[in-house]
C-alpha cells in the first residue's frame, strides 16, 4: 500500500493573485481589450470572455485539437497559448473564417463542404476540424488523401467522421486546383 | 494552475537577467508543454518570462558548414525548410513524426529539447513520483510501465523522453548553444540530457537560468541515406514506444559512417558508439544491422509491460537501417 | 394505388438541418451559455481510492478575494435521505453514488469537494490549496485477481431491457463432450471510457426569482430534472432543463454526472448562476466499459452445425450499484444450437460503477463469440461465411419467437460480394506484400430493435409553418434531421417548413435517448402527433362551404406539396395554409404519445444485424495493424436518410476499430486508478488510422418494431468490427488473438 500522497505544491509561496493586465487581442479582424490575468489561455479568453464559443475545449492539453485556431493564419491549439502571449497576432476562429459579403455572412467553401459530405455528427469537434483544415490549405503541403489524414490527425473526431472530413477536404482542394 | 506574474522582452539579455532575478520563474515560447503541466498542477512557476519576441526566430548558415536553428523556430517551420529537408531530411522527416500540425506550429526547436516525460505518474500529482517529487518514490517501477525506459533507467526513475526531434538531433550530433548569467556556451547533444541516477528531477545540463539560443547542425547531414522511423500505438498524434533515428554514409554497398539514435527507450535519446563503429567497413545487409542492433540494446532491461520493447526495438532499427540503406520500402 | 405513407422526404440523404450552426460554431453546448453574473466551479477529486477524507483545510483557497466557496460534505446542503430520490432512468439496481454525501471514498477520482469562484482560472487555482487528510484503506480493483467472488446480479427493473442469461437449454456438457469439433477460448476486455469530445459540464442560471435553467451535457434532460428535483427537493416548475446540442454522447449521458449535482447545489447556495465543467482527467471520474473475462466454447457436427454453445462473462461493477449489460445472449438468439449454457456474474469492486457505452455488451460479447465462430470454422475447415449460413436461422431460440425481420442472409450476400470475399484463400498467411500479412476476416453484428414511450408536440402556425417538439436529444445521431423529415413527410410539407426542437423540459417527455432507440421512439411520436394535426386539419376541411372533403375518412386522404389531397383524386386539393387560416386565427396544435404496440411487437423477437468484412495488413516483423479496408452490410428496418444513417454506421466502424486496436483505460491496481486519464494516452482512433470504409443498407421491411419500420442505427456498426478485425488478423499472422485491445506487442 502506497501512503496518501499530499497533493498540495511543495513549492508554492503564499496564496496570492496574480496582476490583472489590459490585455489588446485582435480577433477576426476586430480589436479587443481585455482585462485579465496572465494565466487566462487564449481559449478560455476566447470562450469565456468574448463569447466567441465557436472554439471548442475538448481536453485543455493539445491532445484533441477541438479548440483550433488561426494564428496569423497557421493552425495552432489555443488552450495551450496564453491570451497574453497573442497580443499583436491576427487571431481567426471559426466565427471568422467565413467570407462577408456587404452585412451578410457567407459560408467558406469548407463550411459548405462539411455539411455536404456529413464530415460531423455531434459538432463538437467541427469547428476545430474546420479551422485545422483552413491551416492545412495555407501550409499547401498535403498532396494526397494519405497526407490529408496524417495532417488532420492532429484533430480527433470522436464520432468517427473521419472519412468523411478527408472528402469534404479534398472536395474543396480540388475545387480551388480546377 | 498558479498564479504567477508575467514578463515580455525582445532581447536576449534582459530575459535572461529576468531570469535570474527569480529563481522560480521560467521561461515560455511555445507553451505546448509547459502549460499542460501548469495546468496539471506539475509545474508551478511564479513567473513567466516570454521569450517569443527574441530574435532568435531564423535559420541561417554556419561558417564551418552546418546550419543554425535558432531556439525560437518553430518545429514546423524547421522541418518544412528548404535548408533542412534538402541537408538534414533525417530531422525533418522525425519532427513530422512527432505531435500533431497544430503542436509544430507552436512548439519551438528550443522547448522541444525541454519537454518532460510523459510518465503516467509524473503527469497525475496523486501518486508518487521521483521526477515530479524528489524522495517520494517511482510508481511506474512496480505500476504500468508500457510507455517506459528499457536503457539507462534507474531504480529512482524509469521515465523516457518523449521528443522525436531530438532522437535525430541526437544522431546528426548537434550542439545546443545556451546563455546565462555566466555567458554562452555550447553543450553536445550528447551530453544535453542525462540519465535518472538518483536525480530524476534533473531532465539535462542545463544551469539554472540558462536560456537555449540555438542548435547547431554540423556540416555532416546524412541526406543521403537516412530514416526515421516511429512505432507507437496508433498511426499519428502519439508517443513513440521505440523510435529509431537512422543515418548512413555509403560507398559502393559499403557503410562508411553511421549514426544510430533511439527514442522512446531511455531518459534520452540512446546512442552506442561501438554498434555504430560496428557498422563501419561493413557491408549494408540485416545480418550487419542485426549485430548493430543486439549491441545498442545490450544490457537492456525491461519492466512487467514493456519488455517487448527490447526485441522490438532491435527490429526497427534493423528495419529502419535497411530503409536507410534503401534496401527495403519505406511506405 | 395508394401506399400507406407518402414518402416525399423521408429517406432521401438531405443534409443535416443543424449543419450550418455547427459549421459555423453557433450551435451551442452546455457549457457556453454566457449568463450574466457566472460563477465557476471546479471539482476536486479524490487522490485515493478507498478510505475517509479526515480533514479538509479549505482555509487558503478562501482567503482568496473572488473565491465564494468550497462547498464539501461537511457544509454541503441538507438533500434527499433515501436513495430512491437519487436513482435516474438508468440507475442499475442497487445505492446511487451521492456526490459529498459523507467522508467516504468509494473510489479513485471521487469528487469531494467544490470550488467556486468568481473566474474559472481562479477556481481552479484555489482547487490547488484545499488541503485533503485522508485514512486509507485496502481496495480491490483488480477483476482478474478476484474472480472468485463473482455473483449474480441482483435483479431489477433493468432486468426488462437488459434481459438475464435464459436457463440453459439441452444438455450442453454431454453433447460437447461428444462433438467431433469444438473450440474453448478465455476473451479479456479491458474497460474503456466513452471520452466524447465534449466534456460534461452544467450551466445554472440562476434566474431572479429563484427558478433554475439548468443547461446541461446529457443524453435526456428528463432524467436531469428528474433527479435535480428530487434530490434537492425542488418543483417541477422551479426547474427546466435544456440540452439543444451535445457535444457526443455514446452512453456517457445516459446518467446525470457529478457536475450538474455540484452545479445546482452551488447555484442554489450561492444564489447565483453557475458553470460546472470537468477536466478530461475527470472524464475518467464516472462510468465506463466495463473490462471482463469471457469464455465461450463451441462445437459442431462434421458438417458444421452447430449443437453446442457455451458463453460466460465475468464483469466488474461498482461495490454499491449491480451493472448490466447483455453479454452472453447473443449466440442464444443468433444461432440454432439445441444445448446452450449462458452465464453471467459480476464481481464488485472499488471502482465506479460502470456505464452503457455504445453497444454496451452487445459489442463484447460478439467480440468474443465471433471470433469463436472463426475458430470453429478453421477447425471444421469451413470458409467462415459458410459456417454463419450453415448455422442462420429465422427464429431466436433465447426468447423462442420468429424475429420481426432479419435480412442478415442478404447482408452476408452483398457484403461478402461488395468485398471480395468469395475469392478468399482461406490458408492463413496465405497473402503478402512487401513485410505486411494480409488477411481477410469477418463476423456478423447484432443489436436489439426496441422503442419506447414518448410523447411529442406539432403546431401547424398560422404562416403554414409546422413546429414539431419533443424532449429527446441529438447526440449527433440526427435526430433533428429526421424528426424533421418524419414530419415534414408526414404532412407532405418541404423541409424548409419544418422546424423541430428538442433537449427541453418544457416539451413534450421523451426518455433518454439510448440504445438505439430513439429514431423509432421520437419518431413514432412525431409520426402519431403530425398525423393528428392532419386529423384537425380535415375537420377544418370537411367544414369549408362546398368541401370536396365531405366524405373524406383519414384512410382516405394524402399530404404532398404542401397539400391536402384526397388519395384516389390527388387533384382534389387544399393548402394546410388555407386550412389554418380556417382555424380562427389560431395555429393547429396537437400533442400525443408514440406507444409501441406491444400487441403486435410481442410475439417476435426485434434485431438489427449486420456483416462486416475487413482487410487488415499486419507488418510481419514490427507487429502494427492497419485495416486497409472494411466493409458492413446493414438490415436496420428502414433508412429514413441514407447519409446521417451511412454516417452513424461509419462512426460505429470507426469505435469498432478503435476498440479492437487502440483502446484501454488502464488501472494500476497499486492506486486503483485509471492512470491513461488524458486523450494522449488513452487513444482513440484518429485520421491516419481510417482507410477504405463502405457501408450497404440491405432492404428489410418491417411493420412489427414500428410503423415507420425503423431499426435504429446507434449501435450496430461497432457490433460486428472487432471480431472481424481479430479474424483478419488470425488470416494473415496465423495468430489467434482473444484479448483486445490488440496492439502491436501482441503480434511480435
Amino acid at each position: 500500500m502506497n501512503p496518501a500522497v499530499e497533493t498540495y505544491p511543495p513549492d508554492v509561496r503564499p496564496p496570492s493573485l496574480p496582476p490583472v493586465h489590459s490585455v489588446k487581442l485582435t480577433v477576426n479582424g476586430k480589436d479587443t481589450e481585455l482585462q485579465i490575468s496572465p494565466w487566462t489561455t487564449l481559449l478560455d479568453a476566447l470562450r469565456e470572455y468574448m463569447d466567441l464559443t465557436g472554439t471548442k475545449k475538448g481536453c485543455d492539453h493539445g491532445q484533441c485539437g477541438a479548440c483550433t485556431v488561426l494564428i496569423n493564419g497557421k493552425r495552432i491549439n489555443s488552450c495551450l497559448t496564453l491570451a497574453i502571449m497573442q497580443e499583436g497576432a491576427q487571431i481567426t476562429t471559426i466565427e471568422g473564417i467565413a467570407p462577408t459579403e456587404g452585412n451578410a455572412s457567407q459560408l467558406h467553401p469548407l463550411q459548405k463542404a462539411f455539411i455536404e459530405h456529413d464530415a460531423f455528427q455531434c459538432g463538437y469537434c467541427t469547428p476545430g476540424q474546420i479551422c485545422s483544415a483552413v491551416g492545412l490549405m495555407n501550409e499547401g503541403k498535403a498532396k494526397t488523401t494519405a497526407d490529408i489524414k496524417e495532417l488532420m490527425s492532429g484533430n480527433i473526431c470522436r464520432c468517427g467522421a473521419y472519412t468523411n472530413i478527408v472528402d469534404a477536404i479534398e472536395d474543396v482542394m480540388n475545387q480551388k486546383n480546377a | 494552475m498558479n498564479s504567477f506574474t508575467y514578463f515580455r522582452t525582445d532581447a536576449v539579455d534582459t530575459a535572461v537577467r529576468e531570469r535570474a532575478s527569480e529563481p522560480t520563474a521560467k521561461f515560455i515560447a511555445g507553451g505546448t508543454n509547459l502549460l499542460d503541466l501548469m495546468k496539471e498542477n506539475v509545474e508551478h512557476p511564479t513567473h513567466l518570462i516570454d521569450i517569443t519576441r527574441l530574435p532568435l526566430t531564423t535559420i541561417s548558415d554556419n561558417v564551418d558548414g552546418g546550419l543554425r536553428l535558432g531556439a525560437l523556430v518553430t518545429n514546423a517551420d524547421t522541418a518544412y525548410n528548404e535548408q533542412v529537408i534538402q541537408r538534414y531530411p533525417l530531422l525533418s522527416q522525425a519532427i513530422l513524426a512527432g505531435a500533431s500540425p497544430q503542436l509544430r506550429n507552436m512548439a519551438t526547436d528550443g522547448g522541444n529539447l525541454l519537454q518532460r516525460t510523459r510518465c503516467y505518474y509524473f503527469y497525475d500529482t496523486a501518486t508518487p513520483c521521483n521526477k515530479r517529487e524528489p524522495g517520494s518514490g517511482c510508481s511506474a517501477l512496480n505500476g504500468y510501465n508500457r510507455i517506459h525506459a528499457i536503457l539507462g533507467a534507474s531504480n529512482h526513475c524509469i521515465a523516457t523522453h518523449p521528443s522525436d526531434m531530438c532522437v535525430a538531433l541526437a544522431a546528426l550530433e548537434a550542439e545546443v548553444r545556451v546563455t546565462g548569467s555566466n555567458g554562452e556556451r555550447t553543450i553536445p547533444f550528447a551530453d544535453f540530457h542525462r540519465l535518472p541516477g538518483d536525480t530524476p528531477n534533473i531532465d539535462n545540463t542545463l544551469e539554472p537560468g540558462e536560456l537555449i539560443t540555438a542548435i547547431d547542425l554540423p556540416a555532416r547531414g546524412f541526406p543521403e541515406y537516412f530514416q526515421y522511423l516511429k512505432l507507437r500505438d496508433r498511426a499519428s498524434y502519439a508517443f513513440a514506444l521505440v523510435s529509431v533515428a537512422a543515418a548512413l554514409e555509403m560507398e559502393g554497398g559499403t557503410i562508411t559512417a553511421a549514426r544510430i539514435a533511439l527514442g522512446g527507450v531511455a531518459h534520452k535519446p540512446w546512442r552506442k558508439p561501438e554498434a555504430e563503429a560496428a557498422l563501419v567497413g561493413k557491408p549494408a545487409n540485416k545480418e550487419n544491422f542485426q549485430a548493430a542492433a543486439e549491441l545498442l540494446l545490450a544490457g537492456a532491461q525491461g519492466y512487467e509491460h514493456n519488455a517487448f520493447k527490447i526485441e522490438l526495438a532491435k527490429r526497427v532499427i534493423v528495419r529502419a537501417l535497411g530503409q536507410a540503406a534503401k534496401l527495403e520500402p519505406t511506405a | 394505388m395508394s401506399t400507406p405513407l407518402v414518402t416525399n422526404t423521408i429517406g432521401k440523404p438531405i443534409n443535416r438541418v443543424d449543419g450550418v450552426e455547427k459549421v459555423t460554431g453557433k450551435a451551442k453546448y452546455a457549457a457556453e451559455f454566457n449568463v450574466p453574473d457566472l460563477a465557476y466551479g471546479v471539482v476536486i477529486s479524490s487522490a485515493i481510492t478507498k478510505g475517509k477524507i479526515k480533514s479538509f483545510d479549505a482555509s487558503d483557497a478562501l482567503s482568496l478575494e473572488g473565491v465564494l466557496q468550497v462547498f464539501t460534505h461537511e457544509n454541503r446542503p441538507k438533500l434527499a435521505w433515501f436513495d430512491i430520490s437519487y436513482k435516474d432512468q438508468d440507475a442499475p439496481p442497487g445505492a446511487p453514488f451521492r456526490p459529498l454525501h459523507n467522508a467516504t471514498i468509494k473510489y479513485s477520482g471521487q469528487p469531494i469537494a467544490l470550488v467556486v469562484a468568481e473566474t474559472f482560472e481562479l477556481a481552479r487555482y484555489a482547487a490547488t490549496l484545499v488541503r485533503v487528510e485522508y485514512e486509507e484503506l485496502t481496495h480491490e480493483t483488480d477483476l482478474e485477481a478476484n474472480l472468485h467472488k463473482a455473483r449474480k446480479p441482483k435483479h431489477g427493473v433493468a432486468d426488462l431491457l437488459k434481459p438475464p442469461p435464459p436457463k440453459p437449454r439441452g444438455d450442453f456438457d454431454r453433447v460437447y463432450a461428444e462433438d467431433p469439433n469444438k473450440v474453448a477460448g478465455r476473451y479479456v476486455h479491458s474497460a474503456e471510457h466513452h471520452n466524447p469530445m465534449e466534456l460534461f459540464a452544467t450551466t445554472v442560471s440562476y434566474e431572479k426569482n429563484g427558478k433554475l435553467t439548468i443547461y446541461d451535457k446529457t443524453q435526456g434532460v428528463t432524467n436531469s430534472i428528474l433527479y435535480v428535483t428530487q434530490v434537492f427537493n425542488i418543483p417541477f416548475s422551479d426547474v427546466r432543463v435544456l440540452s439543444p446540442y451535445m457535444g457526443g454522447g455514446f452512453g456517457s449521458g445516459l446518467r446525470p454526472q457529478y457536475q450538474l449535482f455540484m452545479a445546482v447545489m452551488a447555484a442554489r447556495e450561492l444564489k447565483r448562476s453557475v458553470r460546472v465543467s470537468l477536466t478530461r482527467q475527470q472524464m475518467f471520474t464516472f462510468g465506463h466499459r466495463p473490462a471482463t473475462v469471457q469464455q465461450v466454447a463451441l462445437g459442431a457436427l462434421a458438417d458444421g452445425s452447430m449443437n453446442a454453445l457455451y458463453h460466460d462473462a465475468m464483469s466488474e461493477t461498482s461495490k454499491f450499484e449491480d451493472y448490466t449489460e447483455v453479454v452472453v445472449n447473443w449466440g442464444g438468439q443468433l444461432y440454432p444450437p439445441e444445448n446452450v449454457t449462458l452465464d453471467y456474474k459480476l464481481v464488485p469492486l472499488d471502482v465506479y460503477s460502470p456505464l452503457d457505452m455504445r453497444a454496451p455488451g452487445g459489442v463484447t460479447g460478439m467480440s468474443a463469440l465471433e471470433v469463436a465462430m472463426d475458430e470453429l470454422a478453421y477447425n471444421l475447415g469451413m470458409d467462415p461465411l459458410q459456417l454463419r449460413l450453415k448455422n442462420y436461422t429465422d427464429h431466436d431460440y433465447n426468447q423462442n419467437k420468429p424475429y420481426s425481420s432479419k435480412e442478415l442472409r442478404e447482408c452476408y450476400r452483398q457484403g461478402a460480394e461488395r468485398f471480395g470475399w468469395p475469392s478468399r484463400n482461406m490458408e492463413p498467411r496465405s497473402m503478402k506484400k512487401d513485410h505486411n500479412l494480409i488477411g481477410w476476416g469477418m463476423a456478423t453484428g447484432m443489436w436489439e430493435a426496441n422503442q419506447m414511450p414518448a410523447r411529442a408536440e406539432a403546431v401547424l402556425m398560422v404562416n403554414g409553418k409546422l413546429r414539431v417538439s419533443s424532449a429527446t436529444a441529438d447526440i449527433g445521431t440526427g435526430t433533428y434531421t429526421i424528426m424533421t423529415q418524419i414530419a415534414a413527410d408526414t404532412l407532405g410539407l418541404p423541409i424548409s417548413d419544418v422546424l423541430f426542437k428538442l433537449g427541453d423540459t418544457d416539451m413534450p417527455v421523451a426518455p433518454i435517448s439510448g440504445g438505439s432507440w430513439t429514431a423509432a421512439t421520437v419518431g413514432t411520436a412525431v409520426q402519431t402527433v403530425c398525423q393528428e394535426v392532419g386529423k384537425s386539419l380535415l375537420k377544418l376541411a370537411k367544414n369549408m362551404p362546398d368541401s370536396l372533403f365531405k366524405g373524406a375518412k383519414w384512410e382516405d386522404i394524402t399530404f404532398s406539396d404542401k397539400h391536402m389531397r384526397l388519395k384516389n383524386d390527388p387533384n382534389v386539393a387544399v393548402s394546410l395554409q388555407t386550412l389554418v387560416d380556417l382555424n380562427g386565427g389560431k395555429a393547429v396544435r396537437e400533442t400525443s404519445t408514440g406507444l409501441p404496440n406491444a400487441l403486435k411487437q410481442r410475439n417476435f423477437s426485434r434485431a438489427t444485424h449486420s456483416a462486416v468484412f475487413v482487410e487488415v495488413m499486419v507488418d510481419e516483423d514490427l507487429g502494427t495493424v492497419k485495416v486497409t479496408r472494411a466493409v458492413t452490410a446493414v438490415a436496420g428496418g428502414r433508412i429514413l436518410n441514407p447519409k446521417t444513417a451511412r454516417s452513424q454506421i461509419l462512426g460505429g466502424m470507426v469505435w469498432g476499430l478503435s476498440k479492437a486496436l487502440e483502446e484501454e483505460s488502464v488501472m494500476d491496481h497499486n492506486f486503483g486508478r485509471f492512470m491513461n486519464h488524458n486523450l494522449a494516452e488513452y487513444h482513440v482512433a484518429v485520421n491516419a488510422d481510417i482507410h477504405d470504409l463502405d457501408v450497404i443498407f440491405v432492404e428489410e421491411h418491417d411493420d412489427v418494431v414500428n410503423p415507420l419500420g425503423v431499426k435504429g442505427l446507434g449501435e450496430i456498426g461497432i457490433v460486428g468490427m472487432p471480431a472481424a478485425i481479430a479474424n483478419a488478423i488470425f488470416h494473415a499472422t496465423g495468430r489467434r488473438v482473444r484479448d483486445l485491445p490488440i496492439r502491436l506487442d501482441a503480434l511480435l
